[in-house]
């Protein structure tokens, strides 16, 4: 199985630890990745909201070299696959929409590879059963609530799960030995860039997530978003000196439970540069 | 030689005015057959048609072309008019140069010449025109109404009190359909068992109603006033000629089941009535759930039975009968709202629908009438009524209007108010429609004295928050984002069409819509009849419909079908299609397509070479034809022609306006 890896700046920076998991999952279990070369940015916030054509053809240009490639691409970050994911439905659905892409990027994007999330990749493609088989240690029943947040579920078409009650995260961490606690706000919005640009808005939506996650009784959330997990991760702190909020609730990537889970030691995948500690968690859990 | 007359009609200055209706006439005479040619300026009126039968006897007519109106319009008139001047009805051609003409263009020139290409098509096609016989068949004097809801028991009691006898399946044990589950009526509040139960009482009493419960149309044959119908008992395990409706086996019954009747909020026992007024009050057995089918064992209900009634040997029985005519009253579902995952897929279980509502809010429901949520048995004192959930919603559900739930929704806050004091209702709605007498008025009751609060918008989450429903939409007057704490969401769930409406409508052979919903012969001018002649249509099985609607709809098909029983012999049409047999190839396509199950095998007797061969072919029933001409398209050998519409009668208007 090979996918042409698409990390996005986000798993070069702020999510680093994604890339980190990410990989160490795909050695795991065998899907060999190759970076697309010479990629660029896949437009996300700035380019759709600037100009729908632009928003288009940023994503379509890496899908086209993808697609020279003769390879389907990995995207672990969220609002990534659901750029490529919204320009590759656009141009398999407008002969017009594609010679304009094509016209822009000066490379014609037929549609014939797609973009896939890390998720669908280990979960669905690979798939739980080859998973289970390959688990070195469990989860030993952490109490997790899965947190899919807006983009990799929406919009009706874009989406890869069920836009309301998604699962796949869900299914994972009861494969890998966890309690997915079931609890109201998967797919509640973060606030995204709010808490940076209007930070009484922003904090708020994610208080009400952290909070909700609280009274569930979880161990810790489980996210495949590099911008949710800034969100949660970074404004606990916030909100715990400016709100005086009370919350210490470590927010994992699926690939650094995964990875764990399938032998890896936590610190190769990164889970040391978290803001909050997930040393405790782990430990409990003997994760170490 | 032919000898065809055309009549030209002013039609006042409907035609003339945009028609030179007398150059039409001077140009007709010329055409080939044509022997006299007029105008005149009422042809449909007394002299009008006077002078169409002195034509006839002046100048030997035999063929007639009237140029004035649609067919539709006087078709009849004037076959009549030229039958008393002595020719056969079939004999005459319309040219409609009115609607097709003289209405849709201004251009007297113009029009002119169209109308002289009209008349001259109709005076090539008349000349092929053969004399048509009408046959008439017998009618068997029985109606059959499937289905026991409040349309069928009127329909059955319409037709009966016309004298005529009525069978009403029924696929539940009991009559009473969706009526009997709901609690108060809109827009009088008076409750609906106390108007519904005589009516089913008056059903099972009356000399001319049978009513066969637990069963269902096996098998429709047969045409308009003679149907030969099947009809399968489903083993009831019950003898009810022997049984009393004591009550004694389904006390002394062991197995608890969730009750369909209560909406799985209550029980009820695996031998069982639906409800304490069922008609029959027979009970059937569950043999799903009864231990005595599923493991051998119990067999209480048989042991403590004082007249023996029960028996588990009993098998379904299929009975046939003869009916002449049939009303379908099927009634409808309630929309699946597991669909919609912002509203919890049907898995938080104070989310409820109207159905639920109104059990719980009945006096005989499973909380005796007392309004408690189903998860924790607690009174609810706010409560958020959501409205247009799988109506109006293209993406997750139903195009069309539920059409009730405008209404019942606002009943539904009524009733919170005076069975819950102090309680808040607050509604979500799209549009509130209330187009029914006394409707409107009922609602502005709600939100003034009762005090429903009305919210426009729709609702995009509800989550359950501790023991509470945290409900989360949008107010768009406001134009801002609105949170509820609410016990318990009523949920308006669309009126769909039964899950077998399809299949029930392929036995019958009758036509649906996209959504399953049988389909009436004509929107506006053929309500209650389907294209199937003899098959009539009542309540919501149509379409979405309320009691007043369903019941008055009941009464209009009970008129057409005591208007079919009521002749002793049935006219039908001439128009029909007609097999060259020895054409025909025996492929049968035209059965499989004719939509009036009118075409049906014959096997025929042939020499060939010296010997006899059977072989099969087609065969029309003159009687369920409806003259569509389907089969006539279908059929590649050519076989099939349609009387009066023949493919020589046709390339004969062809070649007269295109040569």
């Amino acid at each position: 199985m090979k996918y042409a890896y698409y990390p996005g700046c986000s798993l070069h920076s702020t999510g680093i630890e994604y890339n980190m998991s990410t990989l160490a999952v795909a050695k795991k279990l065998n899907v060999e990745l190759e970076e697309i070369p010479d990629w660029n940015c896949c437009g996300a916030s700035a380019g759709h909201t600037t100009n729908h054509l632009l928003g288009l053809a940023l994503p379509a240009r890496n899908l086209a070299i993808a697609e020279k490639q003769g390879l389907d691409v990995m995207a672990p970050c969220a609002s990534c696959y659901n750029r490529m994911k919204t320009a590759e439905v656009a141009v398999k659905s407008s002969p017009e929409i594609r010679a304009k892409v094509a016209e822009i990027t000066e490379m014609d994007y037929a549609g014939n590879s797609g973009v896939k999330s890390a998720l669908e990749v280990f979960l669905k493609e690979v798939g739980l059963e080859k998973i289970k088989a390959s688990l070195v240690r469990n989860l030993g029943g952490m109490k997790v609530a899965a947190y899919y947040g807006c983009l990799l579920v929406r919009p009706n078409g874009i989406g890869m799960d069920d836009p309301e009650d998604p699962m796949t995260m869900d299914d994972m961490i009861t494969a890998l030995g966890g309690e997915a606690v079931q609890w109201p706000f998967k797919t509640e919005c973060c606030g995204a860039s709010l808490p940076t640009a209007r930070s009484k808005v922003g904090l708020k939506m994610v208080n009400d997530i952290l909070q909700m996650a609280d009274i569930s009784g979880v161990d810790a959330i489980v996210t495949a978003c590099p911008l949710c997990f800034v969100n949660l991760d970074m404004r606990q702190n916030d909100l715990n000196k400016k709100a005086g909020g009370n919350f210490n609730i470590p927010i994992f990537y699926f690939t650094e439970l995964l990875a764990i889970a399938l032998g890896e030691k936590p610190g190769k995948v990164g889970v040391k540069k978290h803001f909050v500690s997930t040393a405790q968690v782990l430990d409990k859990y003997n994760l170490k | 030689m032919r000898k065809v007359g055309v009549f030209v009609c002013h039609c006042g200055s409907n035609i003339a005015g945009t028609v030179d209706v007398e150059k039409v006439a001077q140009e007709a005479a010329k055409f080939p057959n044509v022997v006299f040619a007029t105008d005149y300026k009422y042809m449909c009126s007394e002299p009008g048609q006077q002078v169409i039968k002195d034509a006839i006897k002046e100048h030997n007519l035999d063929r007639v072309v009237v140029a004035s109106c649609s067919p539709r319009m006087h078709e009849p008139t004037f076959r009549r008019c030229i039958q008393t001047g002595g020719l056969n009805p079939y004999l005459l051609e319309m040219a409609n140069i009115r609607e097709h003409c003289s209405w849709v263009h201004p251009d007297k020139a113009k029009g002119t010449v169209k109308a002289i290409d009209l008349v001259r098509k109709a005076a090539a096609k008349v000349v092929k025109n053969e004399p048509l016989q009408k046959s008439s068949i017998n009618i068997t004097k029985r109606a059959l109404v499937i289905g026991g809801g409040i349309a069928g028991i009127q329909v059955a009691l319409d037709i009966a009190d016309a004298g005529f006898p009525v069978t009403i399946v029924e696929k539940e044990p009991t009559i009473g359909g969706r009526m009997a589950q709901i609690d108060k009526t809109f827009p009088t509040l008076d409750c609906s068992a106390c108007i519904l139960t005589p009516k089913m009482v008056d059903a099972a009493q009356h000399p001319n109603i049978e009513i066969i419960s637990y069963a269902e149309v096996d098998k429709v044959e047969g045409y308009v006033g003679n149907f030969d119908i099947t009809i399968r008992k489903k083993a009831r395990s019950v003898d009810m000629n022997k049984c009393t409706g004591c009550g004694t086996c389904w006390e002394k019954c062991p197995t608890k089941v969730d009750s369909e009747f209560d909406m799985q909020l209550g029980k009820r026992k695996a031998i069982y009535t639906p409800f304490p007024q069922a008609v029959p009050n027979k009970p059937v057995i569950d043999r799903e759930h009864c231990l005595k089918f599923k493991t051998g064992k119990c067999g209480i209900c048989e042991k403590v039975c004082p007249t023996g009634a029960v028996d588990f040997t009993m098998e379904d029985e299929l009975i046939t009968q003869q009916y002449g005519a049939i009303v379908v009253a099927t009634g409808f579902d309630q929309f699946d709202h597991s669909v919609y995952g912002e509203y919890g897929y049907g898995k938080y279980p104070d989310v409820i629908t109207g159905l639920h509502f109104e059990r719980l809010v009945n006096a005989s429901g499973p909380t005796m009438g007392k309004i408690k949520r189903p998860s924790d048995h607690k009174v609810p004192e706010t409560v958020v009524f959501i409205k247009c959930v799988g109506s109006r919603d293209e993406a997750k559900g139903k195009t069309y209007c539920s059409r009730t739930c405008c209404m019942y929704t606002a009943k539904h806050a009524t009733l919170m108010a005076e069975k819950v004091k102090g309680s808040k209702s607050y509604i979500f709605y799209m549009d509130v429609r209330t187009p029914g007498k006394g409707y409107e008025e009922f609602y502005k009751r709600t939100q003034g004295e009762y005090g429903a609060q009305y919210i426009r918008g729709r609702v995009s989450k509800v989550y359950p928050k501790g023991d509470k429903l945290v409900v989360r939409g949008e107010d768009s007057l406001l134009g801002r984002p609105v949170e509820i704490e609410a016990d318990m969401v009523v949920l308006a769930s669309a009126m769909v069409a039964r899950s077998d409406a399809g299949d029930l409508a392929r036995t019958l052979g009758i036509s649906y819509d996209k959504d399953n919903f049988f389909t009436e012969a004509h929107p506006k001018l053929r309500p209650v009849e389907t294209h199937t002649a003899g098959v009539f249509l009542a309540g919501a099985c149509q379409g979405p419909k309320d009691i007043p609607d369903s019941v008055a709809q009941a009464g209009a098909a009970a008129a057409k079908a005591i208007g079919l029983l009521a002749k002793s012999q049935m006219e039908t049409e001439a128009t029909v299609s007609q097999v060259d047999e020895s054409r025909c190839s025996g492929c049968l396509l035209c059965k499989s397509i004719c939509p009036y199950k009118a075409i049906d095998v014959k096997i025929i007797a042939e020499r060939v070479g010296g010997k006899t061969v059977e072989r099969q072919v087609a065969s029309v029933n003159k009687s369920l034809c409806q003259g569509c001409g389907a089969c006539t398209v279908a059929c590649r050998a050519g076989s099939l022609n349609l009387l009066g519409f023949t493919n020589e009668q046709i390339l004969a208007e062809v070649e007269a306006v295109c040569l």
